[in-house]
């Protein structure tokens, strides 16, 4: 697995291996997509207190869920790129911030549009809500931190450290229903299981996999333009390019 | 869901529901559109360095 993982340090073989995952992550994502929104807006039944206003979750949730996962991703990915100076890394963390972003902007504008009739207010400065809204300048602070720098490894590696320090804010956004007394409702979705009926369920776990697959394509796409903007003096980007 | 109207009033929520999802599309078509632009762009100034090189 390691060697795996070590030929796709090569900037050739990884933009190979984006260019044939994307269709793969591209179609599966869409035909979950479809499925999934026909089980959430159409199939699952009205929740008992919230009523069609619970709807909402096929969004917020996957959204949320993947505003978390893509920055512990980037915290990886730059531990690896500073630990084995691995330069694609840092590639891989570049191209995967601005979907990051724009996952948590989606996923506190939804939150805000479920806090609206479940809670009498778009906002409240609860401990779930902002630490969300940190993660999301967070994001921002990496991708202004990381182009800031005329020299792209001094910006990579500047990069690299914001995102592992800003990394603290993952398990802090995740528990933070659980150390403060927050007026956002605990996890949905727990590893012992759920309370919600199948009928439910199943459009949610569909969704979050059409999620995860969506931001797979397109990281896929944007690696393969960081990858060409790094390597645009390299042969094979020359004879790719030829092509 | 009965009908298609208790699909679009959404049992009171349509407010909220629709401009929730309206959200997301916005999200997975914008991020999409930029994504491939970036790409094309970037394989068109490959393409026009290959050139220079070659000339």
């Amino acid at each position: 697995m390691f060697t795996w993982l070590h030929k796709l340090g090569s900037p050739p073989v990884l933009y190979r291996f984006a260019e044939r995952a994307a269709p793969w992550c591209k179609w599966t994502a869409f035909a979950l997509l479809a499925a999934g929104l026909v089980g959430g807006l159409i199939l699952a039944p009205p929740d008992y207190q919230q009523g069609d206003g619970f709807r909402i979750i096929y969004i917020h949730v996957p959204s949320a869920i993947l505003s978390l996962f893509v920055f512990a991703y980037m915290a990886v990915a730059s531990a690896v790129g500073l630990i084995w100076r691995l330069r694609m890394a840092h590639a891989v963390t570049a191209a995967a911030a601005p979907l990051g972003a724009a996952f948590t902007l989606m996923a506190l504008v939804t939150g805000s549009l479920w806090g609206k009739p479940m809670w009498g207010t778009f906002w409240v400065w609860d401990a779930r809500l902002t630490s969300e809204l940190v993660l999301f300048f967070i994001y921002l602070g990496y991708m202004a931190v990381a182009n800031a720098f005329p020299d792209q490894r001094t910006g990579d590696r500047a990069g690299a450290i914001l995102a592992l320090v800003g990394a603290i804010d993952v398990p802090i956004v995740h528990y933070s229903v659980h150390w403060w007394a927050t007026l956002h409702q605990g996890a949905t979705l727990k590893l012992s299981g759920s309370n919600m009926p199948a009928s439910m369920l199943w459009p949610l776990l569909v969704m979050m996999v059409a999620f995860l697959l969506y931001f797979g394509w397109l990281l896929t796409i944007r690696l393969r333009t960081e990858i060409l903007r790094r390597e645009r003096r390299a042969s094979w980007v020359m004879r790719l390019a030829g092509q | 869901m009965h009908s298609f109207h208790e699909f679009l009033t959404m049992g009171g929520f349509a407010a909220y529901v629709w401009p929730a999802y309206a959200v997301g599309l916005v999200v997975f078509v914008g991020s999409g559109w930029q994504s491939r632009r970036g790409l094309s762009k970037a394989l068109a100034r490959a393409a026009r360095r290959a050139q220079e090189v070659e000339k």
